[in-house]
């Protein structure tokens, strides 16, 4: 078994686990982050990607929309990397609540957020994508955000800075207590199956919406009880941009009231489905004919446009009536967030932070890591409120259009291009294995994707899986029959996002894709010459 | 309109079941008028399958391997009792597949049967198909591997999705003594190279000499050498018999990725015989109609550039696909509809229910189950469970009951159907 020390233990990969190892970082302590999954696998991977003006909350919850206008500008300072600056307009048409439209431009003021009025006309011809039927229309300072870019960037300069690490595939196997100090955390590598322990001084609970498990593993007899309430939120990806701006419905919150440009492509949202369990989100058919329905009255050609993707993430919302088992809208609960010092139970090195927001990410981990740093006895004040993030150059590969750029500038005339919808070089595919080699020894698709634009277009990766995976035996990087489990992981992750939109075009080119993967390949088998499963009807 | 045709017969669809119907018909004397759009035949693989593999019943059983697909029929028919092979006798498979082999022999693109068994045969992925009837050029492949001897594998720099390594790293257990190389192909001038390019590129002989000087030196202890299906485009067996000869071990092909050259090869291939043998052929073109009242004939126009034509026909025979061809369209709000009859489609109740959450589910997707249900005669039926016409009839993927993708039987059901759709409305003529 394994044994390693670091300062900070941080649970969760996502915008906030980073963020707080960046943070820390620049006040001198290293640290690890121990991730189940991926970077991003929960709610930082599965939002909008969409920069808040805060114009959401304005209505019902003024301390969240101030925070998020407060992050939104220092965000476009500091990271301008990670942030298009496309703007935002909020819009109501025929029938919305005309008291709600008449009160917002007073609750902005009262937020401090920009808004000016847009006559529907101009708004219309800002926005060919808009209703005829529109009725009003305000400009705020919304931007989207690439939330890959922005968590890599973040991991990157905490490792430049003080040697931080990640512990990705890791999951956490269980606490162990000495004396109101969690004295070891017991690890285990969810691909292998070996185990490690690790001896931090301080442990941060950044789970997200699997923060409640986290917290319950450390003292089930005390109870760390964390009261959350798992929200599932799902939305689409369509095949082309639909809009320049995001585009929000001028209405309290609802499901299809949002649409943000991603890069080449939009992103129509959201549901709100409570859910028991953070491991079963899963996007439904019926939540994606509900956001269709109700982005069509805001933008028609929501209703007829091609999608090729259709995915979830789960809001970790508290459940500010103290239980998680609450069955009700997580519309009604706050998207501000909480930091538990566990000290009531004793526990003088352990905190959660849980709830907020993509865009306040970046003052949850201020917060986290001042609380962390005041029981190290570190004084060093935060600079993230300073300090740009630096641009990698290895991290600029999720940026929708990025490769496509690049392609054109200087591509070799012999390197192939192995995804041919995003123009994903095989010299790119080899360098982001360069950059991954630490952190994966052995490389997958999975990783390439999460940090890359493969398998994001049309074909939703069924040809460029079997490409990437071809240049990856063909460089060395694969060598044996793992490669198999890994195409058909890579696959399978596609699926789960193309199968509620299955209609039209992409069922065309979801047949093509299973003719290819099990029709030809086989790969519905998992070991296709085990004798047992053979029939040899002798 | 000017140009009305008159015919016994109308095919819509020019995939496998619409070519092999047209052969059927020829060579029974019935005057034919066959469109549709060929695209999905270029995807094919050049495999036929009849069964390859059952699915499993339950979520955590795993599908079934079928090495026998004849002595397999028993297993599908309890499995999927509506399954199109339920109409069509094992024997009536094999006079179907034995005339269209010939015809595609005569035309320089010999299959070869399994007999009772099926062939297994190396994917470009590096895992084994089973297959009954593949082309002679991928022969030499399936005997190496069933006998176990040694084999090289050859890559071409440039051309993706086919790594050596790769079908020998994921093979190694079933096949031990496969050994990968990668060389570049003679003649390209570096960059993509795309697999039509290599086969055109093959047909000649100095190409051929080429490669094979370049591929000569990595011969040593094996007794087959393996290429990706680029081996000629018009006669592959010639090609592949030369290479075989320059090299001094019998050579075969391996499949690539769609669109591969024995797709494209079929295509052609029928593109240019049907006409020959009377077809009135017109490729991506559009036929389209509606259904007349019993006693009468059909009367269906042909759209597309250039050519606008009506036809007359006492028959139709509906072999039009599924999504990739075009004879189903999945629609959010109408659910699976039928696009040139609009006719009855069994399918689910509701888009939920199309796909199971796991991609690989061993059951697969009630989805490909979808289709035309049809009588004895291989007649649509309606609603009410009567034929919708007496003289229209249907036949290939299609049909329902069938998931021609899990179940490894899309050659099989297309040519199978084809043939005794032909029969019936023949004898109804």
């Amino acid at each position: 078994m394994q044994q390693m020390q670091t300062d900070v233990l941080i649970i969760g990969a996502g915008a906030v686990g980073t963020g707080i190892a960046r943070d820390l970082a620049l006040r001198g302590v290293s640290s690890v982050v121990v991730e189940r999954g991926d970077i991003n696998s929960g709610a930082s991977g599965g939002n909008h990607g969409l920069l808040h003006s805060g114009g959401r909350y304005v209505a019902g919850d003024v301390h969240s929309a101030r925070e998020c206008r407060e992050e939104n500008e220092l965000l476009k300072r500091l990271a301008p990397q990670c942030i298009e600056e496309c703007g935002g307009l909020y819009v109501a048409v025929a029938g919305d609540d005309e008291r709600y439209i008449a009160d917002f431009p007073g609750w902005c003021e009262a937020a401090g957020i920009q808004t000016q009025s847009v006559a529907p006309a101009d708004a219309r011809s800002m926005e060919p994508a808009l209703s005829e039927n529109l009725i009003a229309a305000y400009t705020l300072p919304d931007a989207s955000l690439d939330p890959f870019r922005l968590s890599l960037e973040n991991l990157a300069h905490a490792k430049a800075l003080a040697g931080s690490t990640l512990l990705t595939r890791t999951a956490v196997d269980g606490f162990e207590l000495d004396r109101g100090r969690i004295a070891r955390v017991h690890l285990k590598d969810m691909a292998r199956g070996e185990t490690r322990t690790v001896e931090a001084s301080q442990v941060i609970n950044a789970a997200g919406a699997w923060a409640g498990r986290v917290a319950g593993l450390v003292n089930s007899r005390v109870g760390t009880s964390i009261p959350l309430l798992c929200s599932q939120g799902t939305l689409l990806v369509t095949h082309d941009r639909l809009s320049e701006r995001v585009i929000h419905r001028l209405r309290p919150p609802g499901d299809g009231d949002i649409l943000v440009p991603g890069g080449t492509v939009s992103i129509l949202g959201t549901t709100s489905v409570t859910i028991p369990d953070p491991d079963l989100a899963r996007p439904s058919v019926r939540e994606v004919d509900v956001n269709l329905t109700n982005g069509a009255e805001m933008a028609p050609i929501l209703a007829s446009t091609r999608y090729v993707r259709a995915y979830c993430g789960v809001r970790p919302l508290l459940a500010d009536d103290g239980s998680s088992e609450a069955d009700r809208d997580g519309r009604s609960a706050s998207r501000g967030f909480l930091l538990f010092d566990h000290e009531n139970v004793g526990l003088g090195n352990f905190c959660s932070v849980v709830g907020g927001k993509l865009t306040t990410y970046r003052l949850m981990a201020e917060q986290t890591v001042d609380l962390v740093c005041g029981r190290l006895g570190n004084s060093t004040a935060c600079r993230t409120r300073e300090v740009p993030l630096p641009v990698m150059d290895a991290c600029s590969w999720t940026e929708p259009g990025r490769s496509a750029k690049v392609w054109v500038m200087g591509h070799a005339s012999d390197d192939e291009i192995l995804c041919e919808c995003e123009l994903v070089s095989a010299s790119a595919v080899d360098g982001l294995l360069q950059d991954c080699r630490d952190i994966f020894p052995d490389p997958d698709l999975q990783l390439l994707g999460k940090r890359s634009r493969i398998g994001k277009g049309a074909c939703q990766g069924a040809f460029c899986g079997l490409r990437v995976a071809s240049h990856l035996y063909d460089t060395g990087a694969l060598s044996s029959r793992r490669g198999l489990g890994a195409m058909r992981v890579f696959f399978q992750e596609r699926f789960k996002g193309q199968r509620p939109i299955l209609w039209g075009a992409q069922m065309v080119q979801s047949e093509l894709a299973e003719a290819l993967h099990c029709g030809l390949l086989g790969l519905e088998f998992p070991a296709p010459e085990s004798p047992e499963v053979e029939l040899s009807h002798e | 309109m000017n140009d009305m045709m008159q015919c016994d017969l109308a095919i819509i669809g020019t995939g496998i079941a619409g070519m092999a119907a047209a052969v059927f018909a020829a060579n029974r004397g019935l005057s034919v008028v066959q469109a549709g759009s060929t695209g999905a035949l270029a995807y094919t693989s050049g495999v036929f399958d009849v069964l390859g593999a059952l699915p499993s019943e339950t979520a955590g059983g795993r599908p079934t391997v079928v090495r026998k697909p004849f002595a397999a029929m028993a297993d599908l028919f309890r499995i999927e009792p509506g399954h199109p092979y339920a109409g069509v006798p094992a024997e009536e498979i094999r006079a179907a597949f034995a005339e269209v082999s010939a015809f595609l022999a005569d035309i320089g693109l010999p299959y070869q049967t399994g007999g009772d068994d099926n062939y297994r045969l190396p994917t470009p992925a590096g895992t084994v198909k089973h297959s009954w009837c593949v082309p002679e050029t991928a022969l030499a492949g399936c005997l190496a591997l069933e006998s176990g001897k040694p084999a090289l594998i050859v890559a071409l720099h440039g051309l993706k999705g086919f790594s050596s390594r790769q079908i020998a790293a994921n093979l190694a257990e079933v096949w031990p003594g496969l050994q990968p190389v990668s060389v570049p192909m003679p003649g390209h001038t570096g960059g993509e190279l795309y697999p039509e390019q290599a086969a055109r590129m093959l047909e000649t002989a100095s190409a051929r000499k080429a490669l094979a000087e370049v591929v000569a030196p990595h011969v040593r202890g094996v007794e087959a050498v393996g290429f990706p299906a680029v081996l000629g485009m018009h006669r592959p067996g010639d090609v592949t018999r030369d290479l075989a000869e320059r090299l001094g071990v019998p050579v075969f092909e391996i499949p690539t990725m769609p669109p591969g050259v024995p797709g494209i090869r079929l295509k052609e291939a029928f593109e240019s015989a049907l006409p020959e043998r009377g077809v009135a052929l017109f490729c991506q073109q559009k036929m389209s109609g509606i259904v007349p009242e019993p006693a009468d004939p059909f009367v269906l126009r042909i759209t597309g550039q250039p050519v606008e034509r009506e036809v007359r026909a006492a028959k139709v025979l509906l072999c039009s696909g599924r999504f990739l061809g075009g004879g189903l369209a999945a629609r959010q709000d109408l659910g699976i509809v039928e696009t040139v009859f609009d006719l009855a489609v069994r399918q689910p109740e509701s888009r939920s229910g199309w796909h199971r959450q796991d991609y690989f589910d061993p059951r697969g997707h009630p989805v490909h189950r979808t289709g035309l249900a049809v009588d004895q005669q291989f007649r649509p039926l309606a609603k009410d469970g009567r034929p919708v016409h007496p003289g229209l009839h249907a036949a290939g993927s299609i049909l329902a009951h069938q998931d021609w993708i899990r179940m490894k039987c899309g050659a099989g059901v297309a040519i199978a159907t084809a043939y005794k759709a032909v029969e019936a409305l023949r004898r109804g003529r």
